[in-house]
Parts: structure tokens; sequence; C-alpha cells
């Protein structure tokens, strides 16, 4: 059969559908025309068109944390490239799987500093998965197939794919492999069995578990098999930011988030735990607080897909390779026969329950009531009047904080937020992504008055495409998170953090011609929720807070996470 | 403690950098590096020489197997090997150490590969420490320059029998 013969571009095209790619975020420019030309041609693949290609990334992967399929990002080189590089280190951080297409200049220009030329491979490569640059069409097809692949499997990732333009120009006769063969890369995903026997018959003896669950059961769907396996056995649960909703904030057995700003009970339980099970998590810094004092007393489990997590920070006592849920499964299997076992552990916990119950009692989290609007309080609010599948996005600070402790989540994939990173001005633009996912859905980003301001110019996008995406904007008047650290550990020293100068964010909304609301009273603010849920279109919320309210609990830099200042 | 460790990748554009940059990006120690193809042309080898604890070293080859384009890490620590160097050494050659000098180069069995009125070019391979013990005993005569290569190596067979029979 002689094959039509189809330019680089189109090409492209073909591989995005090969992959199921439905919507496209990005934004043009001189060395992607080819690729812009075909679009028009290509009505089954929506293109989403930002303010700036730091909203495409973070849409992209936005798209990506809410459906868990692949995000993907078109962009132009140079500028346009280099703007996408906080939005893939953001990607990289938490492991979500977005792949990146820029344009480049043409092969024979490539070196030469031409017009627009960025060595985007070169800055990228310590911040992706993987990345590519394409020097000849005839590799297009693989390198698009290996791109997605990468990005989804194994610990997901970001993937950049550098495209020159005289690759979009030239012409092949389209052919996509039909499978992926990478020698350098085989993933495992079944943990090793006997490591798996040996955790189950650890934690049957143990006393006080606990299990801290992180990203990784997001990635690999284990929500369901991580909380079966809780409550059957009965053990606590803690969960990193990444990792909030993978157990029912409801569930009697939840103890919240632990480290910086978790909770009393989830910092105690850590350090007095004779047994951690940590399925998912790396043991970030904001975690474990001072290293050496983290779980002091514990036989460390370490479930994780990616084999560097493992003893990196923390040396573990039994560590097992493997997709968390597979692993989850293989235990719950090997539980069946241990009715026993599990009726022992179940009555030896009890003790353990009621001191963590004790602590849940006395150290809950509070804030103190005032005249003026409290943002913890706007946070429960907008939990309480939310509909239950509502996609909550956070920007990075106190406003990020808050949300992580006062809205309880109920399943994983309702919560956006830049943990690793920890990018200001990630929200929005990942409301704007999970939006396009669900059009159907309410998705909130809750927001600080400064990270807000630093991808506003996405308004001009929910307004364009009609995603009725709710900004709450905590408007406290300072970078609040920074402030908080002057205030506590610079004797109070306010150093830049005040913004003196903001825009009037409802005449903003309106002047982009969204809708801008705002509350200044406490007793406003449940009507003012309730209004902007009911608008269709996009809204501003400006909610005047208190301005210099604290998160707590907080554990300082460097201490160890049993050493709390509480409210 | 010190690590050879030799890693096999795709012989393609940027791959150098990627491990290099995942060596300086998390503060990793290169000691020394060689690359070069392999006998299959679409694969090089590098062998790194890097130091560190058990800790550090285990991070190294995880990190560097994490890599999609390195298709094997070996490290040879506690493994028989065969290790080289090499060296090229302008040594000061005047009336008085030309004669010493010549000496030396004998005892090691290193060549002369450059002779000018002041001065002999010596070259010798062998292992870091044979390179070491070398330019400790020219020294006092005068070193005018020298260079290294990063090492090489590779695993012995055993003696009488193949590696594969153990
Ligand atoms: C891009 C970026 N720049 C700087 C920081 C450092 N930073 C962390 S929190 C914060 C303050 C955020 O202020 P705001 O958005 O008003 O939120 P608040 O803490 O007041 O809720 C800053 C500046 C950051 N996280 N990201």
């Amino acid at each position: 059969m002689i094959m039509k013969k189809i330019s680089g571009a189109c090409a492209f095209l073909e591989a995005l559908r090969c992959e199921g790619v439905k919507h496209v975020f990005g934004y043009p420019g001189g060395a992607v025309l080819d690729i812009f030309d075909a679009i028009l041609d290509a009505p089954d693949i929506e293109f989403i068109l930002s303010r700036h290609e730091q909203g495409a990334v973070h849409a992209a992967d936005g798209y990506a944390r809410a459906s868990g399929k692949v995000g993907v990002c078109l962009v132009t080189s140079g500028p346009g490239a280099t703007n996408t590089v906080t939005g893939i280190a953001t990607a990289c951080m938490d492991s979500i799987p977005i792949v990146v297409f820029t344009g480049q200049v043409s092969t024979n220009l490539i070196g030469n500093d031409a017009f627009q030329e960025a060595d985007i491979v070169g800055i990228t490569r310590p911040c992706t998965k993987h990345n590519y640059l394409i020097k000849d069409v005839a590799d297009l097809p693989r390198i698009v197939k290996e791109a997605f692949y990468i990005a989804s499997t194994g610990r997901p990732g970001p993937v950049l794919v550098d495209i020159p333009k005289d690759v979009m120009k030239s012409l092949i006769s389209f052919n996509s492999p039909d499978k992926v063969c990478l020698e350098g890369y085989s993933p495992t995903y079944r943990g090793h069995h006997g490591q798996v026997r040996r955790i189950v018959s650890t934690l049957l003896k143990s006393r006080r578990p606990v299990i801290y669950a992180g990203g990784g059961v997001v990635h690999s769907n284990a929500s369901k098999e991580l909380t079966d396996f809780a409550r059957m056995m009965r053990i606590p649960v803690t969960t990193t930011l990444m990792g909030l909703g993978v157990f029912p904030a409801e569930d009697p057995l939840s103890l919240g988030m632990l480290g910086m700003h978790g909770t009393y009970a989830a910092n105690m339980a850590i350090t007095e735990t004779d047994c951690l099970i940590t399925v998912g998590a790396r043991f970030d810094d904001r975690v474990t607080g001072k290293i050496d004092e983290f779980a002091p007393k514990a036989k460390i489990i370490h479930i994780d897909i990616d084999p560097t997590s493992i003893s990196k920070n923390v040396q573990v006592d039994l560590p097992v390779v493997g997709d968390c849920r597979i692993v989850l499964k293989d235990m719950l299997g090997d539980l069946e026969a241990k009715t026993r076992e599990i009726q022992d552990l179940r009555k030896n916990i009890e003790p353990w329950l009621s001191r963590i119950d004790t602590w849940k009692k006395d150290q809950p989290l509070r804030y103190e009531k005032s005249s003026a609007i409290k943002p913890q309080y706007v946070i429960e609010a907008i939990d309480e009047i939310a509909p239950d599948d509502t996609i909550v996005a956070t920007e990075v600070g106190q406003n990020q904080m808050w949300t992580a402790q006062f809205y309880k989540f109920s399943r994983p994939r309702l919560f956006l937020t830049s943990g690793g990173l920890g990018t200001m001005g990630y929200g929005f633009p990942a409301a704007i992504g999970a939006q396009v996912a669900f059009p159907g859905r309410t998705v909130i980003d809750i927001a600080g008055d400064g990270s807000i301001q630093m991808n506003i110019q996405e308004l001009a996008t929910v307004v364009q495409y009609n995603l009725p995406v709710k900004v709450m904007i905590l408007n406290n008047g300072f970078l609040g998170m920074v402030r908080q650290w002057q205030s506590l550990f610079y004797k109070g020293r306010y150093s830049h953090t005040a913004l003196t100068i903001s825009p009037d964010f409802v005449k903003l909304a309106e002047a982009y011609g969204a809708h801008g609301l705002r509350a200044r009273e406490p007793s406003e603010v449940k009507d003012v929720i309730t209004e902007a849920l009911r608008i269709k279109g996009p809204v501003f919320v400006d909610f005047v807070v208190e301005p210099e309210e604290d998160v707590y609990p907080m554990v300082p830099a460097g201490a160890p996470i049993n050493n709390m200042l509480l409210v | 403690m010190r690590h050879a460790i030799s890693v096999l990748v795709d012989n393609e554009a940027g791959v150098l950098s990627r491990v290099v940059g995942l060596f300086s990006g998390r503060g990793f120690n290169i000691e020394s590096l060689s690359v070069a193809p392999t006998l299959d042309p679409t694969k090089s080898k590098m062998v790194i020489t890097t130091d560190g604890n058990d800790q550090v070293i285990e991070q190294i080859k995880k990190q560097l197997n994490k890599l999609i384009n390195v298709i094997k890490v070996v490290d040879y620590v506690g493994k028989d090997f065969v290790e080289r160097e090499m060296i090229l050494v302008k040594v000061n050659a005047r009336a008085e150490t030309r004669a010493e000098a010549l000496r030396v180069a004998d005892i090691f069995r290193a060549r002369v590969v450059d002779v000018s009125p002041f001065s002999y070019t010596l070259a010798l391979t062998g292992d870091k420490d044979k390179l070491q013990a070398f330019v400790d005993l020219l020294s006092p005569m005068g070193i005018i320059d020298f260079i290294r290569t990063g090492a090489i190596i590779m695993e012995r067979e055993m003696h009488g029998r193949r590696k594969s029979e153990e």
C-alpha cells in the first residue's frame, strides 16, 4: 500500500490522536506556525489559548491531576519555551504526567544564536523526566509515542519534545509504532513477594502502627485499596499535602496532614509509632522536620515505585519497590488467610487508638473568632457549600495550608496544589485545566492576593472559553506566609511583604468581562460563596480577611515534628 | 570509599550531559570520567570514578539507573577487575637529571614519546596507584606538565573457566 505523505506538522497531530489527546493548552509563535496552521483543520483537538505560556503548562498540569490523563501543552521556541520552565519544574516535583511540545529554530540554525533560539532541551534536562529534540521527521511518531509513555508510566513526570521548524515542514508517510521499546526504561510494578510478606508480618506484630500516604497513592489509583486496608486493620492514616483525599478526611481513622503545618495528632502519632507504613511518599523535609527525630521509635516500611526515593532521606527497614496499588492488593491478598492475626491486631491497637483520640480532642485544628473574616472560616464555608465533587486548586502560602487543613477532602483528584516546588501562580491556571477536563463540575481556586497576581492574565482565558472557575481570594494585604515567618523568626521586621498596592479585584474581574464579588463581614461570607457558585460564568471573590492571621500548628524549620507551635 | 562505576548508555547527543548534570545537580563528586562507543556502536560506555559512603553510592547508582538513556550500571567494588589509566608527563631532563629520568621510566616501563634537549615526555599506563608513584618519583626532577586520562575498567575472566560457570 502506498501511503500518502503528510507534513511533520500534520504527523504531529496524527501522533496526538494516536494518544487519544482531546485538549491542547498553549500559545503560538513563529517556530510553531506550521502546527498552528494544521490545528485549524483538526476540529477533534480542542486548543485552549492561555495568556502566558506558564499558564498553559499549569493548565495542562491541572488537567492531568484532575483527570489522570496526560496533559498536553504546545508553545513556540525561545521565550515561549523558557516561559514553560516553572510549569515543567512544578510538574516534575509533584510527578505529574504532562508532555510539553516546543517549537525550535530549523535544524541548520541550531547553535547559531538564531532568532528566538533557546536550548530548551538543555535548560529543562534537570526538571523533566526525559526530553527530546526531534532532528528527523522520521523519528516523530516514535518520539511522541515514547514521550506519552514515559510521562504516564512508572513514577509519572513531565516530558518535553522540541520540534524544529524544518521538521514540521518535512514530509513523512505516517506510521505509528505499535509499541514502545526503551532498553533503559522498565519500571517495576509488582513488588517483591517475600518482602510483601515480611511487611505484613511486621505490621501484624506492631502495637502502634500508622500509615503515611502520599501522592503516589493518587498516581497509582490506590485510594480504594488503601482505605480498605486501613479500615480492615484499623490503622490510622496521615497523608502528605499531595496525598490529601486518598483517605476520607471525615473517617475516624484519619489524622489529617502531617509535617510543618500538620495536625497535632498526626505529628505526635509519627513520633510515637512503632511501625510506619509509608505508601507513595518521599520523606520531604517539610514532612519530616529534623530528620534524625522523625519516627524515632518505628520500623519504617516504604512502598514506592521509584527506587531513588527509598532510603534517600530516611533509612528504611523494609522497602518494597512497586506500584502502590499492586503492592497493597498483594498485602490484602496475603492478609486474607490471617483473620485471627487481624483480630489480634485490632485488639492490640485499642490503647493506641484511644491515645490518638486524646491528641485529637486536646489539640484539634482551631482558630479564634473575631469581628474580621477569618480565612479559615472562609475555607470551612466553601467546604460546606460547594458540591461534593468540587475540584479545589490553591495558590501557595497560607491560603494553601489553610485549605489543606480545613477543607475535608473525601477522595483523590479533588485537590490541586503545587507541593514540591511551591509555585505561586499555579492554582488559577491549574483550575482552568481541571475545568476543561470537567466542564460540568464546580472548580474553585483558593488564592492569596499575592499569588493570584502571578497569573492573573488568565482571566482573559476563562472569559474567552466561558470556563466558570471561581477564584476565592483570601485578601490579607500581605504575602502572608512570608510575613508569618518574618513575624515569628525575624523579630517582626516586615521586609517587603506588605502588598500596599493591589488592584480592586472586583473591578479587575469586571474589566475582563468576568464577575466580581466582595465580602467584608463574616456574616456575608456564606451568601457571597453561594452567589458565586450560582453564577454561570467565571467569578472572582474578594474576601477581605484578618490581615495578620498565622497558620498553626507550625513546626519551625529544622525542628523535630513533635515540636509544634500551637495557636 | 572510591568506587569505579561503569555506565552503559545510548550513544546519542546529550546523554553525557544528562549523566554529568545528574552528578553536579545532586552534589555527587566525579573524580574521573572516560567515555567512548562500545563494540555495539549504538551504545557508549562511561567509567566514572567517584567517592562517597554507601548511602551516597547507592543513590548515585539508583539515580543513574533512573535516566532513560542509561541501560546498565555496574559498580566494580567487590569484583575482580583490571583498571588502567594513562598519563603523559613532560619532565625536566637537563644534564644532571637526564639519565635519572630515563632510569625511572625504565623501572616503570614507561615509553619516551618525545625528546628535546631539555625534556622528555613519558607515557605510562597503569592503575591509579602506579601512576601516582611514577609522578612522585619524577617530581624532584621538575615536572613541566602532565595530563592524565580517566580510568577504564574491565572485569577479569576467572582462571581456567569462564565467569558464567562460577
Ligand atoms: C513564584 C514564587 N515566588 C515566591 C515564593 C515565596 N512565597 C511563598 S508563600 C509567599 C506569599 C504568598 O502570598 P499570598 O499569595 O498573598 O498568600 P498568603 O500566604 O497571604 O495566603 C511567597 C512570596 C513562592 N512560593 N513562589
